[in-house]
């Protein structure tokens, strides 16, 4: 598998009126042709923010800055913003979690989706019908002959969802980028959607970076999990292993939240607190004011995100196979 | 949709009435009456005076010659002036043409200007270009058009002798009119090309004076249209899709921000109308206003009574107008 997309030491801060906030610190993102990547996370751990940088698509008040962003080894940071406009949209293709809100209500959805045809490779008006047509039946729109005339307004969120893949992937982009895409949607219709993604990724062999904060989802669908906390990556492992044994404590709480998990339980367990916004980063570990096996250690000292038995954890006391933290004692010794 | 636009037209006839018993109201509080008026100094004996009221049905009461004059709007007549014997009608379809001709090029120039101007306001926002734009548009829409025509005419006119003063046309061309349009009367139905050029010049000035204001409000309307618009997920979309950032803005943006701001052009044409009495006044354009003025001085109450109302209906049937391009701009209303 080659490599499609290689992102190193990406940091994304933004000026606010409260002072500078580094919503995403750090982040490595590598994903391979044909892989299925899932970032999950709380709300609010950046994971929009970190791929929004990659496209080029923050507001201008987010500073990136980068060791590297790369697809298929080209440079995005020096591309020309035309070479870069060839990428994006064509090679790169993204689906946002509002689907009636990213459609345009001023125009057809046949109209939206024969766009991006006719942006990446002028084709002639009736060949633009002919591929509109097949997209809409490719991502499951019913009577796409009458669809294609109508407004975003017009449809259900789902299908809307349908739409905004279909013009994901009209251009055949070789990584696609789907941003909760069934966050927003109805609880009926969102397995239809994940499942149209996930077949969509197998048949045409594309990258896919799914984003969600629901374990379930990246349970069905990754290969690989990256998982993100108040703008870090606090573990990263192949989908098994990382379902097996966690090695981030935060990991193995989300994963205890997960429904099929909490048999026996009388509630579900959650979390306790919330993710740390811009005025109280914790100095030391970010997920110490919520973690079990807080130390003072932890509260004094960031972890760096280092190797452990095939993952990457950012942890000072990574979780054994038997879910215990590895050096720990209740005093914080190493 | 249907419901909305019988309702709107349901409405119209008693806002006409309303029009009419304002103008009335207005006109015959005005002191002095067309009689006294075209005496002037020179006095006249009380009969003589008596018998033009008279001939002119000014010894009636008031609530007569009201319910008289409705009676006669109901068939389909606005009178005859009462100075020239003129009808109405016949007048203002003469004057009617030179206002229509300004009101258009004054409008064309302020959207031509106002609409870049918005859009490029709000993509470059805070920036120095920005603020500069915002200072001139609320300049702009404050402008007295009073002062404002005469202070072109002073530097443009007279200090640089750049254009025409006053009128139309130069006084050396007669064009037939065909049109009223003297832009398509001088350039189609005449052989002499000086008289197109010389009807441009003579609109250049007045143009500037009644554009200002629209085209400052619209200059401001697009661009807080467009700072709403710009931050939209759609906006976020498109340029996803690696379309140029003109496009973006324009195709994507633009045609979203154009639906706020066609209400409020919808609203201008009112006020555009006002200020063309004004600029009328001050260019001496011999347009519904000019004549409209005139007829004040001489107390013509069929001229003014049925120049409101004609205005009255003027507005009316562009704000239906500007309903119906809203529903077609906007897609949303459809279902
Ligand atoms: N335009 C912005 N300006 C300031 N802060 C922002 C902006 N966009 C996102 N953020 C902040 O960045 C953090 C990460 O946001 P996001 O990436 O959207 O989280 P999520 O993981 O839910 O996608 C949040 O705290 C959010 O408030
Ligand atoms: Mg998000």
């Amino acid at each position: 598998m080659s490599s499609l997309l290689d992102v190193r030491d990406l940091s994304v801060a933004f000026d606010t009126a409260a002072g500078r906030f580094n919503a995403v610190q750090s982040v490595d993102l590598t994903v391979a042709s044909g892989e299925v990547l899932c970032v999950v996370g709380e709300s609010g751990s950046g994971k929009s923010v970190s791929v929004l940088a990659v496209m080029g698509l923050l507001p201008p008040t987010g500073r990136v800055t980068s060791q590297e962003i790369r697809f298929r080894g080209e440079d995005l940071r020096t591309a020309t913003p035309r070479a870069r406009r060839r990428l994006i949209g064509r090679d790169v293709a993204m689906v946002f979690q509002e689907p009636t809100s990213s459609l345009n209500p001023c125009y057809t959805i046949g109209w939206q989706i024969g766009e991006a045809l006719r942006v990446h490779g002028a084709t002639a008006p009736s060949q633009v019908r002919r591929r509109v047509l097949d997209l809409l039946g490719q991502v499951g729109v019913p009577a796409p002959e009458q669809r294609m005339r109508s407004f975003p307004h017009q449809l259900s969120g789902g299908l809307n969802q349908r739409v905004m893949i279909a013009m994901a992937i009209a251009c055949d982009p070789a990584l696609l980028i789907a941003d909760e895409p069934t966050t927003a949607l109805d609880v009926t219709v969102q397995q239809g959607v994940l499942d149209l993604l996930v077949g969509l990724q197998r048949d045409r062999g594309m990258g896919l970076v799914l984003i969600t904060h629901d374990m379930g989802v990246v349970a069905q669908t990754a290969q690989r999990v990256q998982v993100m906390y108040a703008g870090q990556v606090m573990e990263e492992q192949p989908a098994d292993p990382l379902f097996a044994h966690p090695r981030h404590p935060y990991t193995a709480a989300l994963l205890d939240a997960l429904p099929e998990r909490a048999e026996g339980k009388l509630r579900l367990p959650t979390i306790p607190g919330m993710v740390p916004g811009i005025d109280d980063r914790p100095g030391g570990c970010l997920f110490a004011p919520r973690c079990r096996f807080t130390t003072p250690k932890c509260t004094a000292d960031r972890p760096a995100l280092r190797p452990v038995n095939g993952a990457k954890v950012r942890c000072h006391y990574p979780l054994d196979d038997a879910g215990q933290p590895t050096g720990w004692t209740l005093g914080g010794s190493t | 949709m249907i419901r909305h636009f019988a309702r709107r037209l349901a409405l119209i006839v008693p806002t006409l009435v309303g029009v009419t018993l304002l103008g009335f109201i207005l006109v015959h509080a005005v002191p002095g009456d067309p009689v006294e008026v075209r005496t002037g100094e020179r006095g006249i004996s009380p009969e003589r005076l008596a018998y033009f009221r008279h001939e002119l049905g000014l010894d009636q009461p008031l609530w007569k010659q009201f319910a008289d004059y409705e009676w006669q709007l109901l068939h389909g007549n606005l009178g005859r002036s009462l100075v020239t014997q003129e009808s109405v009608w016949t007048e203002f379809t003469t004057f009617f043409p030179a206002t229509l001709e300004l009101g258009i090029c004054a409008l064309t120039f302020a959207l031509v200007i106002g609409l870049p101007l918005g859009v490029i306001a709000a993509v470059r926002r805070g920036s120095a270009l920005d603020y500069g734009l915002i200072g001139i548009s609320v300049t702009g829409a404050s402008m007295p058009i009073f002062w404002w025509g005469l202070m072109v005419i002073l530097v443009f006119s007279v200090a640089l002798g750049w254009t025409p003063v006053s009128g139309r046309i130069d006084e050396l061309y007669y064009i037939e009119p065909h049109t009223g349009f003297l832009l398509i009367d001088s350039l189609f139905f005449s052989d002499d090309k000086g008289a197109f050029i010389s009807t441009v010049r003579h609109l250049i000035l007045p143009t500037i004076v009644l554009g200002t204001i629209p085209l400052a409000t619209i200059a401001r309307m697009t661009r807080s249209a467009m700072l709403e618009v710009l931050g939209e997920d759609y906006v976020r979309t498109a340029r996803a899709k690696g379309l140029a950032p003109s496009r973006v803005v324009v195709v994507h943006a633009l045609r979203n921000a154009l639906i706020p701001v066609v209400t409020v052009l919808g609203l201008q044409v009112g006020a555009l109308l006002g200020g063309a009495i004004l600029t009328e006044t001050v260019f001496s354009w011999p347009g519904v206003g000019h004549w409209l003025v005139e007829s004040v001085q001489r107390r013509d109450y069929n001229v003014l009574q049925g120049g409101t109302l004609l205005i009255a209906i003027l507005v009316m049937l562009v704000n239906l107008g500007v309903d119906v391009l809203y529903g077609v701009l906007n897609p949303r209303l459809r279902r």
